[in-house]
């Protein structure tokens, strides 16, 4: 029943052979069509300028007061692309390869490979457009390596990568604005889709300013909306990330596919008390030269925790390298999901650092020895800055301290090879679908797909479903239109009638510490069960208890965060659903009922080599379960190994 | 990309006039401090009396001296269309403001600083410009035997005598011009206006101090090989070398002549 | 917990940019020095809800000092006391127990309040959208290496590209000048070889935009610089005057 539309043919050959199979519209008549594009991160301001560059109308919202503050804005260390600058042995099936099995084996090997295709194209894209990449001196591009790879293939401007490929697809996004090919809504929130006939043929939305609950009819609907890390309270997402747009599209027909992936970044800043709003991530990148320890025994580590020791007292012989220890080959650079366990691990056993013992540290006394203090601030200065910025401490005098968090949701909305949902005409781009990470992200990899996905995919998928649609303007008056609207609109008003004694950041922290406990690093059948339960109680508190304050005619922010938990705790309970489903560890997802004997993440390709679309049924009723069998050709299953 | 000003009614095109008179107005307290050291030889102001001719009757210099009082009122002008465009850009102000921690004095307060230089211009203007000009200055007469090189001056009274005349006469140089030096002289007697002459070259001092290298950063000269020299110039000419000697002649006047 | 603090803010609170505001004092109580500005807040705003009372509304979304959607005028500083830091990344150790803090608004006739300390800024994206792009459509670009450009001048260009958009240059110039942020822009793309070929319209349109907008004229009092929380220079500003002027007095707009 699930059609990935994957065309035939050899791997290298299918995109290829798929674009030329693909419908055209024709020049004179793109501008018959409008297409709506939710979110402006990478994938959002990539498809939408791109989209109007063909000569489609587009309508672009965010919920921000521009464009540029999409979180992909925050990413720092870089973004991949098989350019082989570097001679190292780089090549599309060797990106291909690295992110098939840094996934873990659960992701589409077509989409991957197509990934790595285009992601030559997209650098070539950026410094045309005037982003600022690292250099090297005779003026040509420099590459660092990342997390999960033997090559260096990682693009960077300096720890702001994500900032930098945001403002060019962003001035791409300003010209079509100023040409009047995009209109743009700051301060809008897409609160509902609008199906005709099963097509997806609208969104509804509210204006952040004046509370107005608006229509807005496309052709097509693109949700580039990002990840719903937030569902665990803290995360290094930005404070309004929200699963909302993807979760009301979800409940209209769009299957959601493997919801428990969630990415746990391995080097953030811990937590320091209960105020903590968010965490910050420290590039990846910083373990390409910091070493990553911890005190050989429980005895050491209490001894600094209480400050008996200092951290220069702990001898060479007494410090112990974990990850350099039990996996030489990659050493510091083993993927994220592998690196964040075993912090979690020792940090069980008792071995952690810092005040609370939930740390280790990340170290660069050996860097700064090795290639002066000059060029480690110059990689690293402005990480370097925040860090000291955040917690007060040095870190050219001290280790860093850092322990895993929320980063990256590899799950989303189910999507076909032409990016398009379960809803036709309801297409799903960037972190907002499933498609290509398969269990577990590699570094570098959120750039590459998101504008992929807005720069080279869609352009050409969408005009194949619009090119079967006839040039008719969507019918505004269509009585779904008016429906929707006014589901949203009572919607509004029901949260706004709640007055109980919580506050929706009460049932939100208690979500988070539900999802951190029974469905984070670690899981299993007890603990997720339990969780389903306390995530039912928790909903049932939210609509008994919790207040939201002040009226919709007006920017009111306690109105926005209500309406995006309330989607939280349906998402959250879907979450512990599918991971009790996957009795099998891959990836960010370990089942601790599914492991190797030394402790590693252990697959079951026979029973579990499949995406988990899930499908809405109604208010409590149970989510049905699709699968996709995911056919490998092309690599061989292995138990991934980074020894 | 085809939206585009004036360049004279853009803010940076005002700005770019700002700059030009206000490096045009600096070149001026170049030649009129040099000119004006002459005040402090002891001749009994005959150096200066003939200079002073020379400045006022000089035609290249008078088309020159038409240019600076153009100049004045344009910096003038300007300098308030922007402040009342500057104001209107923030109509509510902040209440809590700290402005010190992120910028020097002088440079938010250039328009202060202006209005003292202002007045100062008016007030001196009138001073000497207008008296020189409107015969409320009388001659004076210099006999200067060019073999002693021995100078007598002998005051011409009243309307006795109305004409600038120079020359030699068996080995004596006659020379009759407008006394303006006793006019110093007797201005500078007034410790008020005297006060009020140094304080205007302390507001001369901050406003150059930050003028003369903003004029530079509004031109767009910004270059680590040369900005240095013009902060130096800036601060140690403008803002210290010239305001002191502009001071030093009242000063001078009132406590030791 | 040892260490935690009692605050007195004055916080700007204004419903809407129709109605007037005014300040209204709030205790913070019991705040930690490891709080970012921004939970100190929350802590307060949590409190008022609890009490039936609006919360105070910011601004604020990444909270790690890159968005630049945070802003905050605290005690006549914008992003506070710190140099180089925004307001999310400002922590409460940069107070001490008993102070007194005024919170306002960006103020600035081209960033209207929308409500209480928030404020609209979408000038700087029209200001954007009148020329901060170089025109290049999607794909049919030549290979990244083929454009080799010197790495200090793409350090330069990078320097000048990391504006945040946050407002802060606007809000400490007492002008309320938007010309650091306008340079910014403008300087990355005149150092870069890709943006050579509109090198001078863009200039003239992105100053006639802000011109539009009702910012103010820039004094060089170098507030901005100052003030910027990602040390965009004031030589940008330098260098836009010099894009601009060599635009309108040397550069034919049209050929002829």
């Amino acid at each position: 029943m699930l059609d990935s539309k994957v065309p035939a043919g050899p791997l290298a050959e299918k995109w290829s052979k798929h674009k030329f199979n693909l419908k055209l519209v024709n020049p004179a008549n793109k501008r018959k069509y409008t297409i709506i594009v939710v979110g402006t991160g990478l994938a959002g301001s990539s498809a939408a300028a791109s989209l109007a560059e063909l000569g489609y109308n587009v309508k672009a919202f965010c919920y921000q007061d521009s464009p540029r503050r999409a979180h992909s804005i925050a990413a720092q260390g870089g973004i991949n692309a098989a350019k082989n600058y570097q001679n190292d042995g780089d090549s599309v099936y060797r990106l291909f390869y690295d992110t098939i099995k840094g996934g873990d084996y659960r992701a589409r090997e077509a989409n991957v490979y197509r990934l790595a295709e285009v992601s030559v194209n997209i650098i070539d894209q950026c410094v045309a457009q005037g982003v600022p990449f690292a250099r090297e001196y005779g003026g040509l591009l420099d590459n660092r390596s990342f997390g999960g790879a033997q090559v260096s293939r990682t693009f960077y401007a300096r720890g702001q990568t994500g900032q930098q490929l945001l403002l060019g697809a962003y001035s791409a996004l300003n010209r079509q604005i100023n040409k009047g090919k995009v209109t743009m809504y700051n301060r809008h929130e897409m609160l509902d889709l609008v199906t005709i006939d099963g097509h997806a043929r609208g969104i509804i939305t509210r204006n952040m300013v004046t509370g107005a609950i608006e229509s807005h009819e496309g052709h097509a609907v693109l949700l580039c909306t990002g990840g719903y890390g937030n569902v665990f309270f803290l995360s290094t997402n930005a404070m309004g990330c929200n699963v909302t747009a993807a979760w009301r599209a979800h409940k209209r027909g769009a299957f959601f596919g493997n919801p428990c992936y969630t990415q746990i970044h391995p080097t953030c800043i811990p937590v320091t008390g209960d105020h903590q709003s968010k965490l910050t991530l420290m590039s990846e990148s910083l373990r390409n030269d910091g070493r990553v320890w911890v005190p050989k025994t429980v005895e050491l580590a209490q001894k600094l925790r209480k400050g008996e020791i200092k951290i220069s007292d702990i001898k060479e012989a007494d410090r112990d390298y974990y990850l350099e220890r039990k996996y030489p080959s990659f050493g510091n650079l083993v993927p994220r999901d592998v690196a964040s366990r075993n912090a979690k691990e020792v940090v069980d056993e008792g071995r952690g650092v810092g005040a609370s013992g939930i740390a280790v540290f990340l170290d660069f006394e050996d860097a700064i020895k090795r290639l002066g203090e000059d060029t480690v601030r110059a990689k690293y200065g402005n990480l370097f800055d925040m860090y000291y910025q955040i917690t007060d401490e040095n870190p050219y005098k001290q280790p860093m301290r850092i322990y895993p968090a929320v980063h990256y949701t590899m799950g989303g909305l189910w999507v076909d090879y032409n990016l398009m949902t379960t809803v036709p005409g309801l297409y799903a781009l960037g972190e907002c679908n499933f498609s290509d990470h398969g269990a577990n992200r590699l570094g570098a990899s959120a750039l590459m797909q998101g504008l992929a996905d807005g720069y080279f995919v869609i352009p050409y998928t969408v005009g194949d479903y619009l090119a079967g649609l006839g040039f008719d303007p969507v019918d505004k008056n269509h009585p779904n239109f008016e429906k929707t609207r006014k589901e949203v609109e009572d919607n509004v008003r029901k949260l706004l009638s709640l007055k109980g004694s919580k506050t929706v950041d009460d049932i939100h922290k208690k979500l988070g510490h539900i999802m951190w406990e029974y469905c984070g690093m670690a899981r299993n059948e007890v603990g997720l069960t339990k969780a389903k339960g306390l995530i039912q109680e928790l909903r049932k508190e939210f609509w008994s208890d919790v207040t939201v304050l002040g009226e919709n005619e007006e920017m009111n922010q306690s109105l926005e965060k209500a309406g995006r938990v309330a989607d939280f705790l349906e998402l959250g309970e879907l979450m512990v659903d599918d991971a009790l489903n996957r009795r099998e560890s891959c990836g960010g997802h370990f089942r601790e009922e599914s492991q190797t004997e030394e402790g590693e993440a252990k697959r079951d390709d026979k029973n579990f080599r499949y995406v988990a679309a899930w499908e809405y049924k109604g208010e409590n009723q149970p989510e049905v379960l699709h699968k996709e069998p995911l056919e490998f050709e092309n690599v061989k299953l292995t138990q991934r190994s980074y020894k | 990309m085809s939206k585009s000003t004036h360049l004279f009614s853009s803010s940076l095109g005002k700005k770019l006039i700002m700059s030009l008179t206000g490096l045009f107005l600096c070149t001026f307290l170049i030649v009129h401090l040099i000119g004006n050291l002459q005040l402090f030889y002891d001749d009994q102001g005959k150096a200066f009396n003939d200079y002073a001719h020379f400045m006022t009757h000089f035609t290249p210099i008078r088309i020159v001296s038409y240019l600076l009082y153009a100049s004045i009122v344009i910096h003038a002008v300007y300098a308030l269309v922007l402040t009342i465009n500057n104001r209107k850009a923030r109509p509510v102000r902040y209440a809590a403001y700290e402005g010190s921690a992120n910028s020097a004095w002088s440079s938010r307060n250039m328009g202060l600083l202006g209005t003292v230089l202002l007045v100062f211009i008016v007030t001196h203007m009138s001073n000497f410009w207008w008296k020189y000009h409107n015969d409320g200055v009388p001659y004076i007469e210099y006999r200067t035997d060019l073999t002693t090189q021995e100078t007598t001056a002998t005051e011409l009274v009243g309307e006795e005598y109305t004409d600038y005349v120079k020359y030699v006469d068996n080995d004596i140089e006659i020379l009759k011009a407008k006394d303006l030096y006793k006019q110093v002289q007797f201005t500078f007697q007034n410790w008020v206006l005297v006060a009020f002459y140094v304080i205007a070259m302390a507001a001369l001092s901050f406003h150059l101090i930050h003028g003369f290298k903003s004029a530079f950063q509004t031109l767009g000269f910004d270059h680590q090989k040369y900005a240095p020299i013009i902060r130096f110039i800036g601060i140690w000419l403008f803002g210290v070398a010239i305001p002191i000697g502009f001071a030093a002649m009242p000063i001078y006047f009132y406590f030791f002549n | 917990m040892s260490g935690n603090m009692n605050l007195t803010l004055k916080v700007w609170r204004q419903k809407n940019d129709k109605t007037r505001g005014k300040f209204i004092t709030y205790q913070a109580n019991n705040i930690s020095p490891d709080m970012s500005f921004l939970e100190m807040l929350d802590v307060v705003n949590e409190e008022l809800v609890r009490k039936g009372e609006d919360p105070i509304h910011f601004d604020h979304d990444c909270r790690e000092g890159i968005c630049g959607m945070c802003s905050l005028h605290i005690n006549g500083r914008p992003h506070g006391p710190k140099q180089g830091t925004t307001t999310c990344q400002l922590h409460m150790r940069s107070f001490h127990d008993g102070q007194t803090i005024v919170i306002e608004p960006w103020r600035a006739a081209a960033f209207p309040v929308i409500k209480d300390l928030a404020v609209d800024r979408s000038a700087f994206d029209r200001i954007q959208q009148a020329g901060g792009y170089i025109n290049v459509n999607t794909g049919g670009v030549p290979d990244a290496n083929s454009i080799p450009i010197p790495k200090v001048i793409a350090d330069e260009a990078f320097e000048s590209a990391t504006c945040i958009s946050c407002g802060a240059c606007v809000a400490a110039c007492k002008n309320a000048s938007a010309m650091l942020f306008v340079s910014a822009k403008i300087s990355q793309y005149a150092l870069l070889p890709q943006g050579q070929t509109e090198r001078y319209s863009r200039a003239q349109a992105m100053v006639a935009q802000m011109d539009a907008e009702g910012f103010g004229s820039c004094t060089n009092t170098g507030a901005c610089e100052a003030e910027c929380p990602v040390g965009i220079k004031l030589t940008n500003i330098a260098r836009m005057n010099r894009e601009y002027l060599t635009a309108k007095l040397f550069k034919e707009e049209e050929p002829h």
